[in-house]
């Protein structure tokens, strides 16, 4: 099968990764200290490999600074990889990067990057113009994109005035204008209310089923599992798992999660606790006042005692016991001892 | 076709953002009216009748060579706080492409200025500008413009790996008034002096917008003009890929 995009006849054979990076690298160089000048270099993203097929939509998930706009940004032709390398539609990012540009579009999360003294029908025709959207489609499809992200009726309006869900829906319609195959979403829902929020994923969704292939970074768990058909989570600039969202679910659904309220934790009784027989991994999570440790728990381990006893002299709350979440799963990979290292 | 309607889109939306803003708009045109007042007033007391004609059109082209490189310089860093430059980078067009419908909407600026000096010259100095023949003095004023908008081109990207690249533009402003013979002739230099002048776009803009006002054939000037200005805009583009794969290897594109 062969498919087109009104940029041009681009025949993609099918069968073949839309997106694929292979042990791709970057690090940056840092500099800190006014008089001594010391240089530093951080490996943001180190040896990461992945395929998204056609029509997929695959989520990039980590913690902050593990490396997920750092390889969004390669993959966009923003930034030269140190190491690796990585293809779009077939196109190589370094060698190729124009024809890469033409067939995909970019979206990151915030309200920067648009012209605030501009309307957002202005800013929307100039970005049209750049990716060469031919005059006559022009008109049609922004007349779709704003009513498609519900901005009708405020399109005149100077972006300045506009509220943070406003630009976020503006810069969809923007990183849509040339009708790309391949979308790089960089948390969108970052900061947009929930109801919004909520409306975006039913846009991605759409989009999904549309065909598009798509990337998306998120924190939001709850997101990931909603969208995506897969995801890797991304570690410290490394890949430490990566499945449906049902296969990581299952590498702890096998037992139950052991949440135990505490006032005052000592990172010495978490510890503690991880040694424990029949603990598979423990994690702190602060909620208010309260710090909550999270006890991963083995299948037919009874733990809880054993947690609370070696939680002597700690304020503890509520302690309850539930079914493990995605975000269980996610919680658990990020927080593991680093790969490579002694468990 | 297609690069020509790109070109007119960007120019305008850009000429829009550039006259909304308060600061670039009124402060731009200001400018020069308050150094074609000291001039006028200096050269009020000669008794030539030529010289206030001279340096009222001085005055008025000085405007466009200001504004291009007080703002060129700045370019890039201002798109760089607008979060745009990425969106710009990562666009299939050209980056040149880019960039010279800016800086051509950064001089047209300068037009105001023009037209704004010399309704000043007339109405507070009693000083008309004859204009011998109209066409050729608009096409002038319209290709030292575009040559100028070149410069400023090579400007904005030439600048762009120093945190302090505006102070740069504002460095150049005040040389480029004397360099490019806005209000003394270039005689009074020392000839060495005088081929840092000819290698400005404006100069032979300034000299191509007077022989059209006093009636003299214009052209020779106007296609130097041009030349000269091309000459900045083909540099400019190839030094412009370079700064590009350049901040890509070195992550300066975004401020995060
Ligand atoms: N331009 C830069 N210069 C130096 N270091 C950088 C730069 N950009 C990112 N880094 C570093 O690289 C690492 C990865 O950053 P990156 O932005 O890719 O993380 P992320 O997964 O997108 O995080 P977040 O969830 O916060 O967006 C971080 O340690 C960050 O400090
Ligand atoms: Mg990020």
């Amino acid at each position: 099968m062969v498919r087109t995009n009104f940029a041009g006849m681009v025949p993609v054979p099918s069968g073949r990764p839309v997106v694929r990076a292979h042990d791709l690298r970057r690090s940056y160089r840092t500099r800190a200290g006014t008089f001594r000048r010391e240089r530093k270099e951080v490996e943001a993203v180190r040896g990461v490999s992945f395929d998204i097929e056609r029509g997929e939509l695959f989520g990039l998930l980590g913690p902050n600074g593990a490396g997920k706009t750092t390889t969004i940004k390669m993959l966009i032709t923003l930034l030269l990889p140190t190491g690796g390398s990585a293809e779009v539609l077939g196109h190589d990012v370094v060698a190729d990067a124009r024809e890469v540009r033409r067939h995909i579009g970019y979206v990151f999360g915030g309200d920067r990057g648009l012209y605030e003294r501009l309307s957002a029908l202005d800013n929307l025709r100039y970005f049209a113009e750049l990716y060469g959207v031919p005059p006559r489609e022009q008109r049609q499809r922004i007349g779709e994109l704003v009513e498609m992200v519900g901005l009708t009726g405020r399109e005149k309006e100077r972006v300045e005035g506009f509220s943070r869900g406003m630009r976020q829906r503006l810069h969809i319609a923007r990183g849509l204008l040339h009708d790309p195959e391949v979308l790089f979403l960089d948390e969108p829902t970052i900061g947009i209310d929930p109801v919004g929020a909520r409306e975006l994923r039913g846009t991605i969704a759409t989009l999904r089923e549309q065909g598009k292939t798509i990337l998306l970074t998120t924190h939001y768990m709850f997101e990931a599992d909603e969208l995506c058909d897969r995801i890797a989570v991304i570690r410290g600039g490394e890949i430490v798992a990566e499945g449906t969202p049902a296969d990581l679910k299952q590498r702890v659904t096998a037992g139950h999660v052991v949440e135990v309220e505490t006032f005052g934790l000592p990172e010495t009784s978490v510890d503690a606790v991880r040694l424990l027989d029949g603990v598979r991994s423990a994690a702190v999570e602060e909620r208010g006042q309260a710090q909550v440790l999270i006890v991963q728990v083995r299948p037919g381990a009874e733990v809880t005692s054993l947690v609370l006893g070696s939680l002597d002299g700690v304020n503890v709350g509520r302690v309850s016991s539930r079914e493990p979440t995605l975000e269980d799963a996610y919680v658990e990979l990020v927080s593991a001892e680093p790969a490579g290292a002694p468990a | 076709m297609r690069v020509l309607r790109l070109v007119a889109v960007s120019y305008w939306l850009h000429l829009k953002m550039i006259a909304v803003s308060v600061f670039e708009g009124v402060f731009q045109v200001i400018w020069p009216i308050y150094f074609a007042t000291v001039a006028f007033l200096l050269y009020g007391r000669s008794d030539e009748p030529g010289v206030l004609v001279y340096a009222g059109l001085g005055a008025a082209v000085m405007g466009i060579w200001s504004v291009v490189t007080t703002t060129a310089s700045g370019l890039l860093q201002r798109e760089r706080w607008l979060g745009t430059l990425e969106l710009l980078v990562a666009s299939p067009t050209r980056f040149a492409l880019v960039l010279v419908p800016i800086t051509t909407a950064m001089a047209s600026l300068g037009l105001f200025s023009l037209v704004s000096t010399l309704l000043w010259a007339w109405l507070l100095f009693g000083i008309t500008v004859p204009v011998a023949s109209p066409l050729a003095f608009v096409v002038s004023i319209l290709v030292s413009v575009f040559s100028v908008a070149l410069l400023g081109f090579l400007l904005s990207v030439a600048v762009v790996r120093y945190r302090t690249a505006w102070a740069m533009g504002n460095l150049l402003e005040y040389p480029g008034w004397l360099l490019c013979g806005f209000l003394v002739p270039l005689t009074l230099f020392p000839s060495w002096v005088s081929w840092i002048s000819y290698a400005l776009p404006p100069t032979w803009g300034m000299q191509a917008i007077r022989a059209s006002a006093h009636g003299e054939s214009p052209w020779l000037d106007v296609v130097m003009c041009l030349l000269v200005g091309l000459v900045y805009g083909v540099v400019g583009a190839l030094l412009s890929e370079t700064v590009l794969r350049s901040a890509r290897r070195h992550a300066t594109l975004s401020l995060t």
